[in-house]
């Protein structure tokens, strides 16, 4: 090793010359690991429809304690309750569980083709429904989504066709992003949805962004934009703060706490000192956290948030609450790293179940038309899925031809590109002389 | 010079041949190194309790407790930033950021302050970290767990960057990082963590095990920064690699019965140029293969160097194999990657000549 001055961390407190205590590092622990029984009753549970709702336009100094509270609207009682209650009709309610369930079973059958072998990734948003699908409902169609990877609820509310969505997931020749990202990474400009990054975050301050350029243009339309509770972490979430206050932007910063960053527990992120709502409040935007296993509450927060931006009155940042009752991604194994139980034990509940519950409470749904819902989501979900594999699965040839690899790098190909584009197909017309397996088109 | 080959790499104590792979000989090269020296941390996205993502961190937080080794926020500037500071204390931390792909958020910290600590404060203050992150394609990771970003860093003035090809490699450099007083990018090719790569993927992955480049000591031993190894010698023409790619060139070199000098340059800063010098002067071809995107990659510091020291040596222009200058596709992942026939149709040219 080579010399270096001793390390200042050698000395001990004593030899620091008084009785000074010696310091402790704090390193946060989730409350539960494998094989834990788990009770969550510290997580408090306000009743539904006890929290204020302020006037859209409030002052956030008039609304500190919504940062720190619980917006519920769906009771024990399965009932609708309180202020927040967005009092919308039996069928917008069944559109909204259906949208969900739709969702659901996606998300079941993806992960089953991933599983499979037909394409390499996938990640499912289970139990977090509602603060995808619920949220966006409350939008209108033209406002401009910047998500993160886990709202596929979106695109479903959206009528974003599935068969676009499944094509993307196998790359085949059927993706519009012409297999060049993974799995799930969707784009759609036709439904006002962003292009899917990996890099966590950084699309939270492209969504001020956007909502600065609709109010330097003077138009009507807001963005809206999701990301996890861990990755609130990125410098980006906090630049994406400022710049929505300074600029008072007409934008929507949901954050979803689903309680886990992979194998990282929500203290990772700051969950041990305060709520992820709060955040907001340092920077002098609105700020609500959320039941997101409340699909009204989840619905209620966002139209209130997208009618504060439409008034000029600024951003506002909701806190979803919620939990991801699966894996991270296909890539993971949670039973490594936390407990089985807390899924099962997770006091708010399950959102389609939550929301199934209420419109039977009210007299307008009963569990043989859930029961048929379900299945005929499956099956339109299989009949797509087939449809989709027409156009190939991963790695199976029926890719995009190798020249698209080399367009959009940039609006023209310059010449090293153009260079390249003709030594990549030279070297499959190398390896495939008869052309390429299964069919799969050249150049 | 470049005396370090690994075909027979020294057996353990007992007599017994350990064989691992790269991820187990990485975390044996951590053990180790926090096991003599107190002042180790390591850090990073999910390398605690659940030992990270690729497993390289398993088990060391319960050895060396919570303080030593934890789980950090999502921000790759907080953790570089974090290591600066615990540096500047006195401590040797060892970051992990979970892929090289997501490294960017940590730059500034990286290229305005840890590589130049010393510097700007006349060696006040150094900046004694290793930054471990797996790199490189070949695993269907999209254009976002795919990148070879190397060049980025052997561009900064005052940054190492090692990037191991071997298990055996893996452990001894990495206990050279970690002991080395400067800023280190520790590169993992996470193609080959669990065994050599040929270049073909639609053949069988060959674990380690079955190569003597697994073949790993117990303890402490260092491979010193800045020396290439012979992968194989010949007197055909030199080929520069470093990382997955050396695996690959050694394959195609092989199935061709070509003989080539395979220089695995382990650190590509600093360089052993007298290595190189050396090994060109004797061949007078050079071929150099990275799987990196090729305007601006580290291959043109490379050409250039050659042609400055080895001009009149050479019997052929010195030859780049590389990635394309496109973001990592996800489908067209292996037409991508510079494989065989790539490799192959370079060799041909160089060779003609
Ligand atoms: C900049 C960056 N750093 C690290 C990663 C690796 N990574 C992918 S997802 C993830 C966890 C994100 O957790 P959270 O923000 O809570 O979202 P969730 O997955 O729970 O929806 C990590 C660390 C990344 N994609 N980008
Ligand atoms: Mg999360």
């Amino acid at each position: 090793m080579a010399e270096r001055p001793p390390a200042e961390g050698d000395r001990n407190a004593a030899s620091a010359g008084d009785n000074r205590p010696a310091l402790s590092l704090h390193v946060p622990e989730p409350k539960y690991r494998p094989g834990d029984t788990v009770d969550f009753s510290h997580i408090q549970v306000p009743e539904a429809g006890a929290q204020a709702r302020p006037d859209e336009t409030a002052d956030p100094k008039e609304m500190l304690d919504l940062a720190h509270d619980l917006i519920r609207v769906l009771g024990e009682d399965n009932k609708a309750h309180g202020p927040w209650d967005p009092k919308l009709d039996p069928e917008t309610l069944r559109t909204m569980l259906g949208h969900m369930a739709m969702t659901r079973a996606f998300d079941e059958r993806m992960f089953r083709g991933q599983r499979q072998g037909k394409t390499s990734f996938y990640m499912k948003c289970t139990g977090e429904e509602a603060t995808s699908v619920s949220a966006s409902m409350a939008l209108a169609a033209d406002d401009m989504i910047f998500p993160s990877y886990r709202q596929q609820g979106i695109l479903i509310q959206r009528g974003y066709p599935m068969i676009e969505m499944i094509n993307q997931i196998y790359s085949n020749r059927g993706d519009k992003l012409k297999g060049r990202q993974l799995p799930i990474m969707y784009s759609s400009r036709e439904h006002s949805f962003f292009s899917i990054s990996g890099n966590l975050a950084t699309q939270t301050p492209q969504a001020v962004g956007w909502a600065m350029a609709s109010a330097i243009k003077g138009d009507s339309r807001i963005a809206a934009t999701w990301v996890g509770e861990g990755s609130t972490a990125e410098g980006d979430f906090h630049s994406a703060c400022l710049f929505a206050t300074v600029y008072n932007a007409p934008v929507i910063l949901n954050v979803v706490n689903n309680q886990w960053a992979i194998s990282s527990f929500s203290g990772f992120a700051g969950a041990e000192r305060s709520t992820f709502a709060a955040r907001g409040v340092g920077y002098g935007i609105a700020s609500l956290r959320v039941d997101g296993n409340d699909p009204l509450a989840c619905y209620a927060a966002e139209q209130w948030a997208a009618n504060r931006a439409r008034a000029n009155a600024g951003p506002t940042l909701i806190e979803f609450f919620s939990y991801r009752a699966e894996g991270h991604s296909t890539s993971d194994d949670p039973s490594g790293y936390r407990s089985a139980q807390e899924r099962e034990e997770w006091p708010l509940g399950d959102p389609v179940m939550r929301l199934k519950n209420h419109l039977i409470a009210i007299g307008e749904w009963d569990e043989e038309r859930q029961e048929k819902m379900d299945l005929e989501a499956a099956e339109y979900v299989k009949k797509v899925t087939k449809e989709a594999e027409a156009n190939g699965i991963l790695g199976h040839g029926l890719h995009h031809p190798f020249r698209t690899m080399f367009e959009d790098v940039f609006e023209e190909l310059p010449w090293h590109l153009q260079e390249q584009s003709e030594q990549a197909i030279r070297e499959r017309e190398t390896k495939f002389p008869e052309g390429l397996p299964n069919g799969g088109k050249g150049a | 010079m470049s005396d370090t080959q690994t075909k027979t790499a020294p057996a353990s104590e007992e007599g017994t041949e350990r064989r691992l792979n790269m991820i187990e000989a990485i975390n044996e090269a951590l053990d180790v190194t926090m096991s003599r020296d107190d002042n180790i941390v390591v850090m990073g996205e999910d390398v605690g309790y659940f030992g990270g993502v690729f497993r390289c961190t398993a088990g060391l937080q319960e050895k060396y407790g919570k303080s030593r080794v934890f789980d950090t926020p999502i921000s790759e500037c907080g953790i570089i930033a974090a290591a600066v500071g615990m540096g500047a204390y006195g401590l040797r931390p060892v970051p992990e950021i979970q892929f090289a792909d997501y490294i960017y958020p940590g730059l500034d910290q990286l290229i305005s302050e840890a590589a130049r600590l010393r510097y700007r404060s006349a060696g006040e203050y150094t900046s004694p970290m290793t930054v471990r992150s797996p790199f490189g394609g070949g695993i269907f990771g999209g254009q976002t767990h795919s990148q070879s970003p190397e060049a980025i860093f052997a561009h900064v003035s005052g940054l190492k960057t090692v990037i191991p090809a071997t298990p055996y490699d893996a452990k001894g450099l990495l206990i050279s990082c970690i002991e080395d007083n400067d800023p280190v990018i520790f590169f993992e090719p996470k193609r080959i963590y669990n065994g050599p790569f040929s270049g073909y993927y639609d053949k069988p992955v060959q674990p380690w095990k079955r190569f003597d480049a697994s073949i790993v000591p117990e303890g402490h031993y260092t491979i010193p920064l800045g020396k290439a190894r012979h992968a194989t010698e010949g007197e055909e023409l030199t080929i520069l690699a470093y990382g997955t790619m050396v695996h690959v060139v050694e394959a195609v070199c092989a199935e061709k019965g070509v003989e080539a000098d395979i220089l695995d340059l382990r650190t590509i800063v600093p360089l052993d140029i007298e290595a190189i010098e050396e090994s060109v002067k004797k061949t007078g071809r050079c071929l150099i293969v990275h799987e990196a995107t090729r305007t601006a990659g580290f291959g043109a510091e490379l050409s250039a160097l050659v042609t400055e020291r080895c001009f009149y040596h050479l019997e052929a222009p010195v030859e780049r194999v590389t990635g394309f200058d496109t973001p990592y596709p996800h489908s067209l992942e292996w037409a991508y990657f510079p494989g065989p026939i790539r490799i192959g149709e370079a060799l041909e040219k160089i060779l003609a000549e």
